[in-house]
């Protein structure tokens, strides 16, 4: 499944400044595998204790995968993986 | 130096007023590159906290991509403090995520009285800059002829 993920600003100093990635994966947890053999360090920030980090949201097309199957959500050919930094803060 | 409008000034602490004592927050987009902060959207607290703010990730999304449409970037983010004074908190520290950003916080907090400061914060560090209101971003005209 080819999935075209979106990058956020923060992020782009590990993708070559790249601003769109074309990975390919079944569920999300194996796109941002796959994301992190292309650009080693970008798993780490995106995932912490096997959820998606709580400093940042993770979209499948409108969807926060908080609210779908997480990690596990599944992707098709062509879906869009959104990366956003939450903001948030007290 | 954050230069901002006075109207979003006055719009920013109207919506923190209204929301106190819940904490308050929201995005004021600009064209990417500009450093001028033009559309104000307030956002949805998710959190519903004195103490903590959170933008709704679904409206988050549809803001996000919107300023991606429209060649805008978010300028200004803020929130307001509504029992503390208006100093990025540790928490605003650790998620603050876009360096290019004017961090804008509003006190509505009794004791420190109504206020308004703009940081930056960068890998955990924090500055302080001067906010310039002004009622137009026209270029100061007087100054080009001086030059």
């Amino acid at each position: 499944m080819s999935v075209k993920v979106s990058i956020p600003t923060i992020l782009r100093s590990i993708t070559n400044n790249q601003k769109l990635v074309e990975v390919v994966g079944v569920n999300v947890l194996e796109a941002i595998n796959q994301m992190d053999q292309q650009y080693p360090g970008i798993k780490e920030k995106l995932i912490a204790e096997d959820q998606p980090h709580r400093f940042i949201n993770i979209y499948v097309n409108d969807s926060d995968i908080r609210f779908c199957d997480g990690l596990q959500t599944n992707l098709k050919d062509g879906d869009a993986l959104t990366i956003l930094p939450a903001v948030a803060g007290g | 130096m954050l230069t901002i409008h006075t109207k979003l000034v006055e719009a920013m602490l109207a919506q923190a007023n209204k929301d106190h004592p819940i904490e308050s927050c929201g995005v004021i987009a600009g064209a990417l590159g500009s450093n001028l902060p033009q559309r104000l959207i307030p956002m949805e607290n998710a959190a519903h906290s004195e103490d903590f703010f959170q933008f709704d990730p679904q409206q988050q999304l549809q803001v996000w991509k919107e300023m991606e449409l429209r060649g805008e970037e978010p300028i200004v983010i803020y929130h307001s403090h509504t029992s503390t004074q208006a100093y990025p908190s540790r928490t605003d520290i650790e998620y603050a995520a876009e360096p290019g950003a004017h961090y804008v916080i509003i006190s509505t907090a009794l004791l420190s009285g109504e206020s308004v400061r703009s940081f930056r914060i960068v890998d955990d560090i924090v500055i302080e800059e001067r906010i310039k209101i002004v009622k137009t971003y026209e270029p100061d005209l007087k100054q080009l002829k001086v030059a």
